[in-house]
């Protein structure tokens, strides 16, 4: 028996594009300085959207120091109380205009809309709701009676959840009293300028948030401003490797949220059904597009064929195509780049003699696409076993017992989160006592909310975000 | 090496010819030798020779940080409580050889015999402070997180790994056991690079650690040149957190710093400036080398 679906297109009337835009930079759109521009394109159609700025050092220079004085003038010393209204006043914003943010959101990244719409936004709001009612109770977290800003914070952000990742940085950031610079992702800066914007409606003064889009290179030029007292970035563990470097020596503290290759771990005793679409969440939420996305299924040996083949089955059900539907599970791949990537690491997973499966799902001609695919009889020494691929690719090991189990899954440099299924719980606590993981996600996977600290252990990186943790990074402690 | 500045005059007032301590590592709970068979000389405060202290090679910072890899499990699994008990065994170990440390850190800091005492005392109280530590952490870092949805959330504090620490160069005493009791309380293990200067008061202090049922590779001690040793322990891969507390020379430190980010090492920076170890310590020792871990489970029938 097949489903038909009709055509179930969110409208795209309610967001408002513009053909290009400026830098947010002390509480107004602005020309660049010395800056160039960049088109971001749909990649769902590959079609140009707009056309930003690539902001040049004198750009961040300008951003930095109206972040700068907008601390020393008011927002370091405002009442707690008062910064938590902005906040509030943000958090109601976010969610009168929560429908147009996730269409945006939608077009510009090619997640589905099922996910901005009732992933991305509600928790873009929560976050900001969350911190607000920190803003005036700083003294009440743990971190000493006097907990002091740091200053100006220079954040950078990925382009897999472009609005939550701000929210992420930019919400605990003003509420410990900080004034922030941000850069989105290059691919990705359309709704963090539509956020630029909702700071103005909220009346927070100018150069408390300061947004710059660019690439690298503006990043770079960010991270290593002398006057930045604080980097936070999230992304790849090379760049993340390369800021470290950048910062030593200096006294800019530092908290970085890099890659993932996580284990989802299931045992034979584990409900078979809720397993199968625990992984499927785990590595196709978001194209797979998650640094904490459970990559590598380890399966125990009894239940190998069983389990594959349920979720093949399942696989074989994900609807891939416009990410405006609402019917659609699998979006596109965020970029041309990104597709180049995917595609040659599945590749050499089948060089290095993994069997690979693809869902037999058509892709659409324009746009970048890439169908859910399981490598089964991979070995740890397979690249797609050890490398992030940062796609909707799943890489099948097994174990035999709850030892080997934690062996291979702590077997990687990378050490963000984990998954564990067992109906047993007792297993669950010794299991998950053992995971070298930040997050660990028993019964469940790819959970998230404000008051949940994130974060990785070893080549994942350092700090939390989210929760109480969440505000270590930006107090002076 | 001849020791030219033979000291005629004998510690005791009867003729007996005292019998002299080597001063060695302290590696996985044993006392070895440098593997490079190098030594340095050590002056007391005054300038006089004291003893020939190892210098410690790159061999010998692999040894130690392989002894700490090793034991790490062990020592994280431990209990709280146990190891409560083992740091207060420290404390006591400590108490019973007061007056000895006191000879050993007037010598090596130049301080009278009452400064010396107080530094010694000290140094047993903060052992006591941390002891009480292990089994409180992790309720004062940790926290249920109120989920919105059906789940048991719980954020606890994980010890980092093995943390490589360079003690203070100054307080070769009060600042060694300062930096030394906050990596391992939470589980971790460490590799010491003792004071370059003031290196025997930290070999001493091994011979505490020995007798105090801590597990060999917990801590384990270095002597020698920091410039030489601390690249290596800052660019090892097995080293998940680097202390340099103890780096006088700024660049040697931003050095070690861009070495530590090939692996991501969470690092502690050196003090801006003069430390006052007497001071209260708080829990930034604690938290730089502990990882805090979110558990989600679903509720449900």
């Amino acid at each position: 028996m097949t489903f038909e679906y009709a055509p179930a297109p969110e409208s795209t009337s309610i967001v408002d594009i513009r053909p290009s835009y400026g830098l947010f930079i002390d509480g107004e759109f602005r020309d660049s300085i010395d800056g160039d521009t960049i088109k971001t394109i749909n990649p769902a159609t590959e079609e140009v959207l707009s056309e930003v700025v690539a902001a040049g050092p004198r750009d961040v220079a300008a951003a930095v120091e109206a972040a700068r004085r907008a601390y020393q003038t008011g927002w370091g010393t405002m009442p707690g109380t008062e910064r938590a209204k902005y906040l509030y006043r943000i958090a109601r914003i976010i969610q009168e205009r929560s429908r147009e943010l996730a269409v945006l959101e939608t077009i510009d990244n090619g997640k589905p809309i099922r996910e901005s719409r009732d992933v991305d936004l509600p928790l873009v709001a929560a976050h900001f709701f969350y911190y607000a009612g920190w803003a005036d109770k700083l003294s009440y977290a743990g971190f000493g009676p006097h907990p002091r800003p740091l200053g100006v914070a220079a954040q950078v952000i990925p382009w897999n959840f472009p609005l939550l990742m701000l929210a992420w940085k930019i919400a605990p950031a003003l509420a410990c009293g900080n004034t922030v610079v941000l850069k989105p992702a290059e691919t990705t800066p359309l709704t963090a300028l539509v956020f630029a914007e909702i700071c103005q409606q909220a009346d927070l003064p100018p150069g408390v948030v300061n947004i710059i889009t660019g690439a690298g290179e503006t990043g770079r030029h960010l991270v290593e401003h002398p006057d930045v007292d604080k980097i936070a970035f999230t992304g790849s563990t090379e760049v993340g490797r390369q800021i470290a470097r950048a910062a030593a020596g200096t006294r800019k503290r530092l908290t970085l949220e890099l890659g993932g290759k996580a284990a989802n771990i299931v045992f034979d005793d584990a409900p078979l059904d809720q397993a199968v679409e625990g992984i499927v969440n785990g590595i196709f939420f978001n194209q797979g597009h998650v640094c904490c996305a459970g990559s590598r299924l380890l399966v125990q040996e009894s239940i190998h064929d069983e389990l594959l083949t349920a979720l093949k089955r399942r696989i074989s059900l994900l609807r891939l195509g416009d990410p405006l539907d609402k019917n659609t599970d699998i979006g596109a791949i965020n970029s041309a780049a990104q597709l180049e990537r995917i595609r040659a690491l599945s590749e050499i997973g089948e060089l290095e003699g993994a069997e690979r499966w693809s869902a037999p799902c058509p892709l659409p001609d324009r746009g970048f696409w890439f169908p859910p695919t399981v490598f089964t009889g991979v070995s740890q020494a397979h690249r797609i076993a050890r490398e992030e691929i940062f796609g909707p690719v799943l890489s099948v090991l097994t174990f035999r017992t709850p030892e080997e189990a934690v062996a291979k899954a702590n077997n990687t440099p990378y050490g963000l989160s984990a998954g564990i299924w067992t109906e047993k719980g007792s297993r669950i606590l010794w299991m998950a006592d053992r995971l070298r993981a930040g997050v660990v996600w028993a019964n469940t996977f790819n959970k998230f909310d404000p008051s949940s600290p994130f974060g990785g252990y070893k080549e994942s990186g350092y700090g939390r975000e989210g929760g109480r943790h969440g505000l270590e990074a930006y107090l002076a402690v | 090496m001849v020791a030219t500045d033979w000291r005629l005059t004998l510690p005791s007032e009867t003729s007996r010819l005292a019998v002299r301590k080597t001063y060695k590592l302290y590696v996985g709970g044993a006392f070895p030798r440098s593997e490079s068979g190098r030594s340095y000389p050590v002056y007391s405060a005054k300038g006089t020779w004291m003893a020939n202290a190892v210098l410690a090679s790159r061999k010998d910072v692999r040894d130690a940080v392989a002894a700490a890899r090793k034991a790490f499990p062990g020592w994280a699994g431990r209990t709280a409580y146990n190891r409560g008990q083992i740091l207060y065994r420290i404390a006591e170990m400590l108490e019973g050889r007061r007056d000895q440390f006191a000879t050993e850190v007037a010598e090596a800091e130049g301080l009278d015999r009452a400064a010396a005492l107080a530094v010694v005392d000290a140094s047993v109280d903060r052992w006591v402070w941390y002891a009480g530590w292990a089994d409180k952490i992790a309720q004062v870092l940790g926290n249920a997180n109120p989920v919105a949805g059906p789940y048991f959330n719980l954020s606890t504090p994980e010890p980092t790994g093995v943390v490589g620490v360079v003690a203070p160069a100054e307080s070769s005493l009060l600042g060694l056991v300062s930096v030394m009791a906050p990596v391992i309380v939470t589980g971790n293990t460490a590799v010491l690079l003792a004071s370059e200067e003031r290196p025997l008061p930290a070999v001493t202090f091994a011979e505490v650690l020995a007798t105090s049922d801590l597990p060999g590779g917990v801590v384990n001690l270095l002597t020698g040149r920091v410039s030489e040793l601390l690249p290596w322990l800052a660019s090892h891969f097995d080293v998940n957190a680097i202390d340099l507390t103890g780096v006088t020379d700024p660049e040697l430190a931003a050095e070690a710093e861009r070495a530590a980010a090939e692996n991501l090492k969470r690092v502690v920076r050196p003090p801006q400036g003069p430390v006052d170890w007497s001071a209260d310590p708080g829990l930034e020792r604690m938290t730089a080398f502990v990882e805090t871990k979110t558990v989600w489970h679903p509720k449900g029938m």
